[in-house]
């Protein structure tokens, strides 16, 4: 059973009947409009192209660590970027219309954290383009009858017998309420991200992170909570904050705020030299292309520290397509400039677009493991490949934590989820091969489904008989939401996240005793949602936790209170000396830091955390020196330690 | 340019058609909404999910509905809005506002069976695309090299028709694509009801949708080589026959996709197909 119907859960499903397995699809809505919907900018991988300006796999995979900060185990990451090219040539062949050159071969555009066109497109809706062209294979499996989907079905949680292992799981049909276990040999959760908990965000509004929060609350390690990404660019919005894709940038969009605070004159009647290409002026190499977490924070620090956003009332900058070719605007472009101008009334081809940053991704995500060969890949088929702690569950696309560390390169969720679904599959079915004679989920007593179905069916009848005049779960949404938000994002201060805790407990209480109104029997979104928001608590404490422990910057996660001080002497002997101190701290704050955060749910819905060393075997951590002021010394200084290392071994 | 207010209410009011399920009668409930900065008719909802409170005081079950992306990229939000097809997301209450000062309305769709409030059952719109297999049917998922070379013109022909996100607008716009419900009868079991209706599906008109998918995968190279299986399919019971040429459907696609041209095209395919088969006979 996969749960989940995105790119990554599709394409699992599809793997998996091709192998001859029988697949259940359990999606909250029709898989056709799952979130991987609003991937707008593309799908990275090697090319052509790019090898022959000395692009390779290598590279690739080094970009990804780079960028994320060295928080990931390399083996997976490795292994993605080999199969990057190979996946983009399938869903080719499958159909994706990608954009073209004029000589009829694959585009491809620049994406941030590297200076290759790596990225392949379609239009600007590449994630809708992918979600379709997979959707379309299943269906095809379903019509061979491999292939049966439990759509508008809510996942309640898996069925584990006495020795822990899943024997299949527990879902609700939200149209008819029915609740049913159904057993199953293994369980692909393949749920997405949970950036509801943050209120608004980028995400869709099947993003609760429920069903990743129902199997850590049955045992499942959730790893790296504390990292979350914020995209740079949003448009602001009532009821969700829509991506303007990292693409507008890729293609030459361009950031700025005009150099006198709050210029009251339209920005195309602000000349070029009163403009503040800030980005382009503290990152030369990388420009408008730097990392999100770093764009993201550079954009936070000119609004709220330097005073000099666009709009007195309401944080944001302008990215500006307007001086680009309409032509190519409208070829390559259009779906995410027809968004901005449909809910906000402007032409971002004309003026320019005022955006600001939102949560956008989950790098944590359910702890899974892998198997590593000779060469520093994985090994193909392994039954460890994909699978969490408990023995049959496993876990991929935006709800693992395997591929993106500390901050997620654009363009590299679409391979990843497409990659993890693929390489799932035959882990699975060596997985189901080794399982003992007797040991199917078909084999089990059929009291364990029972029991399993009727402690839900409870908890439903027990959330079905709340008093409607309890606290408001809607407004307590909001609230859980503005918290996480203003305590576990872009900026983190340890006092803060301390006093969240207590803030979500209070709110905890408020939750388990909330409201519900409606006592319908039949397509009760009411309860659903009350249940989703119960399950948001236990994930939020493990992300505050999580931050809140972590007492260093890395990737997405930034506390001020522990940074490195740049270089800044000029004169060379001091100036190598702050070198020295500074690559001695980051030596030593990888020794304590270079870690995945582990998270354990409490029998109340509290969090352990522990922590376990990462894989970092190819590629050995370096500082990650995209625009720090003195980082050529830095770089000097870790060089020379390198080779002595080296040496030395 | 769209119609907007100048002058910001405090509040409005909102007329929402409702329907407790299937067999039912519909009713309307009208919610007093306090106006904010940049809403839309989701965040109408969602706050009048949070009053659940109508005009007049009586405490009621927050509206059902269906949406995901809110940026009319999944197709999930469908509903009537003021009388017209369209996805709620991209209904921004400024210009509804502009339109009718008076009141919002917001309806079920008429042409698929409601299933609770604005909740509709639109199951028909997947099974057309099954019916006309669309897919391209490759050999296998194993590395074989990359897909074909096509031409920009080719790619952003294709573009058009694969943006199509199954919404159902331009179903309820068509004069010739009618209601199917079918009721449960005592002692169906729920597989058996869905079945049933599966088949009644597979019958009906497919839609407009459905013939420019068979264009999408009839002029890709892959799927050209089961052109022969869409153009049964198109040419079967509930067919492109059944269209007439109404043209709504163009009109009310929130996607601008051009399904008249593509209904134009597959017609002449569709008779050539007839012919040729006469003739092979």
């Amino acid at each position: 059973m996969i749960v989940g119907g995105g790119l990554a859960g599709l394409a699992a499903a599809m793997k998996l009947a091709e192998l001859e397995c029988d697949v259940g699809l359990m999606s909250l809505l029709p898989v056709k409009r799952a979130h991987s919907a609003c991937a707008q900018g593309g799908i990275n991988s090697v090319n052509n192209l790019t090898q022959q300006l000395g692009d390779n796999e290598w590279k690739h995979f080094d970009d990804t660590v780079y960028g994320g900060d060295f928080l990931q185990h390399q083996p997976p990451v490795k292994e993605l970027a080999y199969w990057a090219p190979k996946i983009i040539d399938l869903m080719d062949r499958m159909g994706v219309t990608f954009n073209r050159t004029p000589e009829g071969f694959r585009d491809q555009r620049r994406f941030g954290g590297t200076l290759y066109r790596r990225t392949a497109f379609a239009g600007a809706t590449t994630g809708q383009q992918l979600l379709y062209t997979l959707d379309e294979q299943v269906r095809r499996w379903e019509v061979g009858g491999k292939v049966t989907k439990f759509e508008f079905w809510d996942f309640l949680g898996p069925v584990l017998d006495d020795a822990g292992r899943c024997r299949g799981c527990v879902g609700q049909d939200m149209v008819t309420m029915e609740i049913h276990a159904l057993p199953c040999d293994a369980v692909i959760l393949a749920s997405g991200g949970n950036g509801l908990l943050f209120g608004r965000s980028t995400n869709s509004m099947a993003c609760t992170g429920a069903a990743v929060s129902r199997a850590y609350q049955a045992g499942v390690h959730y790893a790296n909570p504390e990292f979350v990404q914020v995209h740079p660019t949003a448009i602001p919005g009532a009821d969700k904050l829509r991506l303007i894709s990292e693409s507008a940038r890729g293609e030459g969009g361009r950031i700025w705020v005009p150099k006198k605070p709050q210029d009251p004159r339209q920005p195309n009647d602000i000349p070029e030299n009163e403009r503040y290409y800030f980005l382009e002026d503290r990152y030369p190499a990388y420009g408008n292309l730097v990392p999100r977490d770093i764009a993201t924070r550079e954009i936070f620090k000119v609004c709220l520290q330097e005073g000099l956003s666009v709009q007195q009332d309401r944080p944001c900058v302008y990215l500006d397509v307007s001086q680009l070719p309409r032509e190519m605007l409208d070829r390559k472009l259009s779906g995410i400039l027809e968004i901005y101008e449909k809910f906000q009334g402007v032409d971002p081809r004309v003026t320019a677009m005022k955006i600001f940053p939102a949560v956008h991704y989950t790098m944590g995500g359910l702890w899974c493991d892998y198997e590593r060969d000779a060469e520093g890949g994985l090994v193909h088929g392994s039954p460890r490949n994909q699978q969490t702690n408990v023995p049959g569950i496993y876990a991929i696309g935006e709800c693992d934590y395997q591929f993106h560390g500390a901050n997620r390169l654009g363009a590299n969720s679409l391979v990843a989820c497409i990659f993890s679904g693929l390489t799932v599959a035959p882990g699975v079915m060596a997985y189901l091969d080794n399982l003992p004679a007797g040991g199917r989920a078909a084999d089990q007593p059929s009291s364990l489904f029972e029991q399993a179905a009727y402690k839900h069916l409870a908890d439903y009848k027990a959330l079905l008989a709340r008093p409607a005049d309890g606290p408001n779960p809607y407004s307590l949404h909001l609230e859980l939401g503005a918290l996480m938000t203003k305590t576990a994002t872009v900026v983190r201060h340890n006092p803060e996240l301390a006093a969240a805790l207590g803030k979500i407990d209070e709110l905890a209480e408020q939750v388990n005793v909330s409201a519900v109104v409606d006592k319908s029997n039949w397509s009760n979104q009411n309860v659903v949602f009350v249940r989703a928001l119960k399950d948001m608590i236990p994930m939020a404490k493990a992300i505050v936790k999580g931050a809140l422990q972590r007492d260093e910057c890395r990737g997405a996660h930034f506390k001020p209170e522990f940074t490195v001080p740049d270089v800044t002497a000029t004169e060379p002997v001091q100036r190598r000396r702050q070198a020295e101190d500074w690559c001695d701290r980051f030596e030593a704050n990888n020794k304590k830091w270079l870690k995945t955060t582990i998270a354990d749910c409490t029998a109340e819905g509290g969090v352990n955390l522990s922590y376990e060393d990462v894989d970092t075997s190819l590629i050995p951590p370096r500082p990650r020196l995209y625009g720090v002021v003195g980082g050529q010394v830095i770089e000097e200084v870790w060089k020379e330690r390198r080779k002595k290392m080296m040496n030395a071994e | 340019m769209l119609k907007t207010i100048t002058q910001k209410p405090d509040s409005f009011l909102v007329r929402i058609l409702r329907q407790d399920g299937p067999g039912k009668k519909s009713y309307w409930q009208r919610f007093r909404v306090p106006y904010e900065a940049d809403m839309n008719a989701i965040s109408v909802l969602q706050k009048i999910a949070e009053i659940a409170t109508t005009v007049e005081g009586e405490k009621v079950a927050p509206v059902v509905w269906e949406c995901n992306c809110l940026e009319e990229v999944c197709g999930a939000c469908t509903m009537l809005i003021g009388g017209r097809v369209r996805q709620a997301c991209t209904a921004l209450v400024d210009h509804l506002l502009a339109d009718n000062p008076a009141e919002i309305e917001l309806r079920p769709m008429t042409k698929f069976p409601v299933i609770r409030d604005l909740l509709v059952n639109r199951s028909r719109i997947f099974a057309s695309l099954e019916k006309i297999k669309a897919w391209v049917p490759v050999d296998s998922y194993l590395d074989m090299g990359s897909g074909l070379r096509q031409s920009q013109e080719v790619q952003q022909l294709a573009y058009q028709y694969s943006k199509c996100m199954s919404c159902g607008c331009c179903m309820e716009a068509c004069p010739q694509f009618l209601k199917i419900e079918l009721v449960r009868k005592p002692g169906e079991t729920e597989d058996r009801f869905r079945a049933r209706e599966h088949t009644a599906n597979m019958r009906s008109f497919m839609g407009a949708h459905a013939i420019a998918q068979v264009e999408l995968f009839n002029t890709n190279p892959i799927g050209a080589m089961t052109a022969f299986e869409r153009l049964e399919a198109l040419t079967a019971e509930g067919g492109i026959q059944t269209c007439g040429n109404a043209q709504n459907c163009v009109k009310v696609c929130p996607k601008d996709i051009p399904l008249t041209t593509a209904i134009g095209r597959e017609g002449r395919a569709a008779t050539i197909h007839m012919l040729r088969k006469w003739f092979d006979r």
